[in-house]
């Protein structure tokens, strides 16, 4: 009954990181954070960059509410991130959105971005595009933000 | 003129739609025959938008292939018949919610409507207009007041005109039910009150308000009353006269017509005591360089070239509308709302928002443990389309307890197989995601 671009779209893995998800709950400490918001369905990511004393992610730390997608993403993002440069997480992002972007043409980068390629089969569905970007737009806000006040 | 395929001899009276007849209704929506991933479309997203019959898509087209003309200028046989059919669909809106013809004021939709009202009382509070504009200011300390249910277009306008005007904009809460709680509203609207704006029926609840009661209280104290007839004037008899409200607005595209064209009814001294909201061509007498004249309503509203297709088009829907019998239509959606309501209840870890009795063919739900935005992904993977989100009703939602929900919602061309497909359907979610707790 079920479709297998939805079975692809809600992989396994993915509805285990929307249940325990990894990095959830803020923490002192941070270098940057921000909060993201999707005004059509409300989905909400509060995302923090933890960095160690070479600057890089020591750990990231988040809190939101929404729908499978934006949460495992944001678990996602977390697990992939830490114990890289900040310019090494650009290139991360930046990768993962020329996936999403690409209405399934172009298969997530697994070696840039680990389990996180799960996550290809949203570039599918065009609204939940935004979902899966959520916690990658915040990071890319924080680190905007570390750069600012170096 | 094209003549909707729909004539009104073609139904027995006062009794409900039965299978055929929901089957040649669903003949004239083309759209309703559509596959969506690979299933057959099975929409449930009428409180959102309406589909369009052939009748109304028909006389749109004919308007443009054969009478395209500007309307209220040019003195050309085709200026002239494009003005007379602009008209005459104001008179078929106009009787269609028992108003007469200078009352309706054509605009591009409800919210349009709700932001000329506040926007115009906004313009009377600095003065604007003629003397007996004054009625409307409003000064620091007098009140809005509004409900904790309104859709935003119902509650936005009225903060920003409370905002430039000093006024305070109050609320009538509802109950864990989703009920107004009426006997707070006896306490708050009071000497105070100058505008009490509610919704008839609500977007999320699919609840009709006790309009007569809220008229009642907004008349002991002398407050102007505003109806947002938005999901009311779709689907029951609307009668703005018999309800005795001095506004009400709706929207084209929710009721079988076009986008981009809605309705604000006001009563005739109402609205020509009001101030203009747009300003500038076709809505003037004499205009010098310092200052300009205004005609009176419907006219002094509709400033610059109107939605004339639009405008024939929406009189096509009320005349499909009115063939078929808005009775009927309310009586058929009255069943479909029962069968939601009830299966809803069959299935496991669903909450209905709002009451279960006494609403429309629309129920909006949370399912515990999936986000609506899932729900609604795992719908339209078997072609079912409904709304998910906070239905443009935030506070609802957060007095509710949820951040989102799912809506499913009904028409005159919704069928009961429809209705089991859609449970049928939901009952799969919370496995799918493996919710069980």
């Amino acid at each position: 009954m079920t479709s297998s671009e939805l079975q692809s779209l809600y992989q396994e893995i993915i509805l285990d990181h929307q249940k325990r998800p990894h990095g959830f709950g803020l923490q002192p400490g941070a270098a940057a954070s921000s909060h993201q918001l999707n005004p059509t369905c409300g989905d909400e990511v509060t995302l923090e960059l933890h960095l160690d004393d070479a600057g890089a992610v020591s750990a990231v730390r988040w809190d939101g509410h929404g729908c499978a997608i934006s949460q495992a993403s944001a678990s996602l993002f977390t697990e992939m991130a830490a114990g890289h440069t900040l310019d090494e997480l650009e290139v991360r992002i930046e990768s993962f959105r020329t996936a999403m972007r690409s209405r399934g043409k172009i298969e997530p980068d697994e070696e840039l971005l680990g389990d996180a390629a799960v996550l290809g089969g949203v570039s599918k569905y065009i609204a939940r595009v935004k979902c899966a970007m959520l916690a990658w737009v915040a990071a890319e806000h924080a680190i905007a933000q570390v750069r600012a006040a170096a | 003129m094209v003549t909707p395929e729909f004539a009104p001899s073609a139904l027995a009276p006062d009794t409900a739609l039965s299978p055929a007849d929901i089957a040649r209704i669903r003949g004239d929506f083309p759209i309703l025959a559509e596959h969506v991933n690979g299933s057959r479309l099975v929409y449930l997203d009428s409180g959102a938008t309406s589909q369009k019959p052939l009748a109304v898509l028909d006389v749109e087209r004919d308007y443009y292939e054969h009478h395209n003309s500007a309307v209220h200028r040019g003195a050309h046989t085709l200026a002239a018949l494009a003005t007379e059919q602009f008209e005459d669909a104001r008179s078929t809106v106009a009787r269609f919610i028992g108003a007469s013809d200078d009352e309706v004021v054509w605009t591009s939709n409800a919210t349009e409507g709700l932001n000329l009202v506040a926007y115009a009382i906004g313009n009377a509070s600095q003065g604007r207009g003629a003397p007996a504009s004054a009625r409307f200011a409003l000064k620091p300390g007098d009140e809005i007041v509004v409900t904790e249910m309104e859709h935003h277009a119902n509650l936005i306008p009225w903060q920003e005109l409370a905002a430039r005007t000093g006024a305070v904009l109050r609320f009538i809460p509802v109950d864990d039910d989703g009920e107004l709680r009426m006997s707070e509203a006896a306490a708050l609207i009071g000497q105070r009150t100058r505008i009490l704006a509610f919704t008839h029926v609500s977007n999320v609840l699919g609840t009709v308000n006790p309009v007569a009661d809220l008229v009642a209280l907004a008349r002991a104290v002398g407050a102007i009353v505003v109806l947002d007839a938005c999901q009311s004037a779709p689907h029951i008899a609307l009668d703005v006269v018999k309800l005795d409200v001095d506004f009400a607005v709706f929207s084209g595209h929710k009721m079988l017509g076009p986008t981009g064209i809605g309705v604000l009814y006001g009563r005739r001294e109402l609205l020509n005591d009001l101030p203009p909201f747009l300003t500038g061509g076709s809505m003037i007498t004499t205009v010098t360089m310092e200052r300009a004249e205004y005609l009176p309503a419907p006219q002094r509203f509709e400033a610059g070239t109107q939605r004339v297709s639009q405008a024939i088009a929406l009189a096509a829907a009320v005349d499909y509308l009115s063939a078929v019998g808005m009775h009927r239509i309310a009586a058929h959606e009255e069943a479909i709302g029962r069968r939601l309501v009830a299966g809803l209840a069959e299935i496991p870890g669903i909450r209905l928002l709002g009451p279960a009795a006494g609403r429309v063919g629309l129920a909006s739900f949370d399912v515990t443990g999936v986000h609506s935005h899932d729900v609604g992904q795992f719908l339209d993977d078997r072609g079912i389309a409904v709304r998910v989100g906070h239905h443009c009703a935030q506070p609802l939602h957060r007095r509710l307890g949820v951040t989102s929900s799912t809506r499913a919602s009904a028409y005159l061309y919704t069928t009961a197989d429809e209705v089991d497909e859609f449970l049928a359907g939901l009952a799969g979610v919370r496995p799918f995601f493996g919710v069980t707790e």
